[in-house]
């Protein structure tokens, strides 16, 4: 093997409960395989930063794809409370089956290293305070993420 | 198969038995061996590739009543 670790940059664009878990997992599994790994969070994705991810949830509305335990006519998903349904029903299936939490694989990154990094453009756009974030931290701008991203192995948007 | 340390992944899903692999791995010496029991089939695939990348060698990987048996040295 090379002495250089390989490395993996990922952009972290979504905020809902799905779509958190793609950059969390494989960031913690590619510093636990010893790559070199850093996530830029950008708009939505900077959600997973903040320091309770309690508020972070999934809809079934525009999302066909989510497995329902009735079939739901898109006017029924729209209803009040169908959001916190749904996300109730996907963390008891996440705790049932096994799966990390969000917190859990986050701590994970940390602890082997991830380097994470807030886009200080969507901090501003969003009105978002520092104090709001985890610690441990980055802010940087697009030109933060291509210097590193220029010299990985795997490059990532999500 | 003798070894040093034993961990117990069962009812753990992708990525944790790797990481807490991993996290196990660190608080071992070199050349001794880890035995690893999960019940995640994936992790089949997913610790032979763990061993490839990170150089500790993969002794052994069986199954015995739907638990996945591996035993890892750490180079």
């Amino acid at each position: 093997m090379e002495n250089q670790p390989k490395k993996m940059a990922i952009i972290a664009t979504k905020g809902t409960l799905d779509m958190a878990y793609p950059p969390f997992i494989l960031a913690s599994t590619a510093a636990a395989m010893g790559y070199e790994v850093q996530i830029f969070f950008t708009f939505y994705g900077l959600q997973l930063l903040r320091k309770s991810l309690r508020h972070i949830k999934i809809s079934p509305l525009a999302n066909p794809a989510m497995p329902m335990p009735v079939p739901m006519p898109v006017l029924i998903s729209s209803l009040p409370g169908m959001q916190a349904m749904a996300t109730k029903m996907m963390k008891g299936k996440i705790k049932k089956k096994g799966v990390a939490s969000l917190e859990e694989l986050r701590d994970l990154c940390h602890e082997a290293g991830v380097k994470f990094i807030a886009c200080q453009m969507t901090v501003d756009l969003f009105d978002f305070k520092k104090s709001e974030f985890i610690d441990n931290i980055e802010f940087g701008g697009a030109a933060t993420f291509l210097e590193f991203a220029g010299n990985t192995d795997i490059c990532l948007f999500v | 198969m003798n070894f040093d340390r034993e961990l117990d992944a069962r009812g753990l899903s992708c990525p944790l038995p790797i990481l807490k692999t991993k996290k196990t791995l660190n608080e071992l010496a070199s050349g001794q061996v880890l035995k690893v029991i999960a019940t995640d089939p994936g992790s089949i695939k997913d610790m032979q590739a763990f061993a490839n990348q990170t150089g500790n060698p993969l002794l052994s990987s069986t199954e015995e009543n739907k638990d996945y048996i591996f035993f890892l040295k750490k180079k």
